[in-house]
């Protein structure tokens, strides 16, 4: 019954989001462009590695809210350290993200402080020392050393970031369906108590977890200086709960124990669809849609989804219990 | 049933002392501060710099009484900072006429004051609706709102600022009674509203049932149901009359930016109060020395030349500490 549940929940974001592009197809020109589809594909790349990193954390039962932050933070970094080429800048950027992640995975199982304060606590620090890196304002990145090709640039003519987000998504897929790590995860998720009675390695699991996340909370800090070509230390304010939000719309429980990596991508390209599909509907100049109608949409989508799943898990005790 | 007797007794005993010793803690903290700053800042022992302090931490302190009241049923409330901004965007469309002509400025005013704070608790209820009804965890249920409610605050002002000078309502950012800003008053007056009805009140009792075993207090005839939807409803209202104080000091309305971030700051403060996330304790004394606190640790970093990111980094530094020692104390 489960793995049918499971199922819905990861097939139901694939219809709408099938719907979606329907919709844009039928009534917009150029939405299918090469243009469209994959300037769409680089700019959400950097929501993608965020929600993946949440959706490991969240499979955990726990929650990461410093991803953001630390993304600021990250991109500032990369950008002081753009001049010296592509490599460091990358190094550095991701590395600071790891190293909050690793801070994070410390924390909370050292101390055993709720993940919620403890990275409620890292986003706070993340993000003076972003702001005190750069001293307040936004850092210009380097054009010469070839650091914003890992933004701008494509291979095959598809995007360089989306090129990332495959392969980082198939990995993450592979390594929950398949890998022993996969399985420890959901099943931390599941009861931890009971996980660490069975003697899986909960607290190591939890701080690869968090470094993880921490990770792809940097990539995306390097993904923002090298697309816009600036570190920003006051982006990335509320990324956090845009990253949850796709990882709940993609069907993952937030109590953990259940996901889909590959849903959760579903989830990030969904919203950023409806932003995508408001910039057509302005663009034809019949109506003119303000952006705040963007975000309306995204927390009514958001609703729909979690009214849905709630039915569905309903009626799925219900017939677990009756048969 | 001696044995059982002895037991629950033990349990009563050690309440208390857990919770005067987190209290306790805190004074500590905040007395070292302020000592602190007598030696350190300049002008620091002044009516001013006490009204500062105060009414810079009087609409994050008001969410945060809310929160704790949510915290305790064992919930979260994201969605306050969305529910300031509507009720700001709200209340001036009231009193400057643009929805109807009303008679005179003070019916303006009166209505502008119920109006929103009703439906920032109308959209409360939502949230504690979708809790109870689709069984929905309310982080989840609450950043519905939080990513909606911002929108549908713009979608009043069409995304524009608007800008009023209105003495007869800005008087509960700007006012002052007897020499204390109106602001203060308010915020004085929830606290002890919140302190009595959690402490002394059959809601207070319920409440905390609720948040310590759910299943249990559902066993026991309490009606879980009603007393989330209206913990919920509590913390709209105090969104609201927080979204109102915060237009009113800037005489202006901006959906953008009313409330932005505050639902971490009250949390920030609940926590550092020694209320547990995890539901059953509700401190709003705790909460009001958590919020003096941060506040306070932020003046006294900023008092003395050092930049705002930098007072970000401490201010983390200090929720840890405070939640970890909380933790050492209660285990």
């Amino acid at each position: 019954m489960s793995t049918v549940l499971r199922f819905m929940r990861g097939q139901g974001v694939l219809v709408a989001l099938l719907l979606l592009i329907l919709f844009g197809a039928w009534r917009y020109d150029n939405f299918l462009g090469s243009f469209n589809i994959l300037s769409f594909l680089r700019y959400n790349s950097m929501f993608a590695f965020i929600a993946f990193g949440m959706c490991f954390v969240i499979m955990t039962g726990g929650i990461d809210l410093s991803v953001g932050s630390t993304a600021a933070m990250s991109s500032v970094i990369a950008a002081y350290l753009s001049p010296h080429g592509l490599l460091p800048s990358l190094m550095a950027g991701a590395g600071a993200g790891l190293a909050v992640g690793m801070l994070n995975g410390i924390l909370l199982t050292r101390l055993n402080i709720l993940p919620f304060i403890v990275t409620l606590a890292s986003m706070l620090a993340a993000s003076g020392t972003g702001l005190l890196i750069a001293g307040n304002k936004s850092i210009g990145v380097s054009y010469e050393s070839g650091f914003t090709e890992i933004g701008q640039g494509d291979i095959f003519g598809f995007p360089i970031p989306a090129w990332i987000v495959v392969f980082v998504f198939l990995f993450g897929s592979i390594t929950l369906n398949f890998l022993p790590f996969g399985r420890n995860v959901l099943a931390i998720g599941g009861g931890e108590d009971a996980a660490r009675l069975m003697g899986l390695p909960v607290d190591r699991v939890k701080f690869t977890v968090y470094s993880l996340s921490g990770l792809m909370a940097g990539l995306a800090g390097v993904q923002l200086a090298a697309q816009f070509g600036a570190g920003q230390p006051t982006e990335g304010v509320g990324w956090e709960l845009f990253a949850i939000a796709s990882v709940v719309v993609g069907g993952t429980l937030l109590s953990g124990g259940v996901g889909s990596v590959g849903a959760s991508l579903s989830g990030v390209l969904l919203l950023g669809l409806v932003f995508n599909i408001l910039n057509f509907e302005n663009g034809m100049g019949l109506v003119s849609l303000r952006a705040h109608w963007q975000s309306i949409l995204r927390g009514a989508f958001l609703l729909i989804v979690v009214i849905v799943q709630s039915r569905l898990a309903l009626r799925a005790r219900q017939r677990m219990q009756s048969s | 049933m001696a044995a059982l007797n002895k037991s629950a007794d033990a349990f009563e005993f050690k309440l208390p002392s857990v919770s005067w010793f987190s209290r306790y803690g805190n004074i500590v903290a905040l007395v070292i501060l302020i000592l602190f700053n007598l030696l350190f800042t300049p002008n620091f022992a002044t009516w001013q710099t006490l009204n500062i302090n105060l009414t810079q931490v009087s609409t994050i302190l008001i969410v945060a009484i809310g929160m704790t009241v949510v915290i305790g049923s064992g919930g979260i409330d994201l969605s306050v900072g969305s529910l300031m901004a509507i009720a700001g965007a709200i209340a001036p469309l009231i009193f400057l006429n643009n929805i109807v002509q009303l008679p005179n400025i003070y019916v303006g005013v009166a209505l502008a004051f119920t109006i929103p704070v009703l439906l920032a608790g109308l959209f409360g209820l939502f949230n504690g609706w979708l809790i109870t009804r689709y069984k929905v965890q309310p982080i989840v249920a609450t950043l519905i709102l939080f990513i909606a409610g911002r929108g549908i605050a713009q979608s009043f002002t069409d995304s524009n600022q608007v800008i009023f000078t209105t003495p007869e309502f800005q008087f509960i950012g700007l006012g002052r009674l007897f020499g204390i800003p109106v602001q203060v008053i308010i915020m004085c007056v929830i606290v002890a509203t919140a302190v009595w009805s959690v402490g002394r009140t059959i809601f207070g009792k319920h409440l905390l049932a609720v948040g310590g075993n759910e299943a249990a207090a559902r066993l026991a005839g309490i009606q879980v149901d009603r007393i989330k939807r209206r913990v919920y409803f509590i913390s709209g209202i105090c969104s609201g009359i927080a979204g109102l104080i915060v237009i009113a000091r800037n005489s202006a309305a901006d959906s953008n930016l009313v409330g932005l971030g505050v639902e971490l700051d009250a949390i920030a403060a609940v926590a550092v109060g020694g209320t547990l996330l995890t539901g059953g304790r509700a401190n709003v004394l705790g909460t009001l020395m958590g919020a003096l606190i941060i506040q306070l640790v932020r003046f006294t970093l900023l008092a003395n030349g050092v930049p705002d990111a930098a007072a970000l980094v401490v201010k983390a530094g200090l929720i840890v500490l405070a939640v970890w020692l909380q933790r050492r104390v209660s285990a």
